[in-house]
């Protein structure tokens, strides 16, 4: 029972993975002529059947109406962060006297899957003065411009708590 | 013909040439390699989204790969950082005379002393 389910779940990820590449292509070459097209699935078929990783933006992706609403948000949060982190490397480069306090903290994330985690070490680097320097498990060690404290649930309250919200919901 | 969509096109190009600025100006004035790709990694991702989105404006017939660029740009840029800064660590460059707190160098020091401390008991 538990091979047929594994099975079950092969076929799945490989076929979304045939479909991702397929559609990268589309958008590559802009058209939908049939050469091209036959081509194209041609490539996506022999690199899905070759390659099967598991890993992709959507396998560990709650396909759930509450999960995009949550991926619509999470955008929008960070594209808002990541002009706000714009702006405050901005005056902090600007400014004659250079005030950083860098450091390098640990924070912790409640996050289970992997492709969550990633997301959420990449946007931890693309906002306000942080950039994560390694990934252990639930531990992040985040690299701070300036360091405002070194207790761990305070920090992982300011850097971590606004992206997970919307990551758990996503992907768990 | 230039439109009010084309003063637009330029507006967000010069933004984003702007910020791709103060990014390279960060790299020159930040005291250590870490700051430095903080530098690097916010500004580039940001100049150069809005320099794509600058040119979608320009050229809206380019829409699609613009939108293809960008979306590698916001998964790569953040990753390659990472792993930069994670080399850096590993192979231990000088940190800037700043820093406040390195709690990793802490924590690799904790599991090192224990493995020594095993290897000497057993």
């Amino acid at each position: 029972m538990q091979t047929r389910s594994k099975l079950k779940k092969n076929i799945r990820d490989r076929a979304v993975l045939f479909v991702t590449l397929l559609l990268f292509w589309i958008m590559l070459n802009g058209t939908l002529a049939i050469d091209s097209l036959i081509v194209g699935i041609f490539v996506s078929l022999s690199i899905t059947l070759l390659f099967c990783s598991g890993l992709s933006f959507f396998t560990e992706f709650r396909a759930t109406p509450k999960a995009f609403a949550a991926g619509l948000f999470y955008y929008a949060y960070f594209f808002k962060e990541l002009v706000k982190s714009n702006f405050k490397l901005a005056a902090i480069i600007l400014s004659p006297s250079l005030p950083i306090k860098p450091g390098i903290v640990k924070v912790r994330t409640r996050l289970k899957s992997k492709m969550g985690r990633l997301m959420l070490a990449n946007s931890i680097t693309l906002t306000p003065g942080t950039l994560t320097v390694e990934l252990d498990g639930e531990w992040l060690y985040v690299h701070c411009v300036t360091v405002d404290s070194t207790d761990i649930e305070e920090v992982t309250t300011q850097i971590v708590a606004g992206f997970e919200s919307y990551l758990e919901v996503m992907y768990g | 013909m230039t439109s009010f969509v084309d003063y637009l096109g330029g507006l967000l190009l010069v933004a984003g040439a702007s910020f791709l600025f103060l990014g390279g100006l960060g790299i020159v004035r930040m005291p250590d390699l870490f700051n430095r790709i903080q530098a690097g990694a916010k500004t580039t991702t940001l100049g150069t989204l809005l320099i794509l989105l600058g040119a979608g404006f320009l050229h809206p017939e380019w829409g699609f790969k613009l939108l293809l660029i960008g979306l590698f740009l916001l998964f790569t840029n953040p990753l390659s950082s990472q792993v930069l800064a994670r080399a850096a660590h590993r192979v231990g460059i000088e940190k800037s005379s700043k820093t406040t707190v390195d709690m990793l160098a802490k924590d690799l020091a904790k599991t090192k002393d224990l493995a020594d401390n095993g290897r000497e008991s057993s």
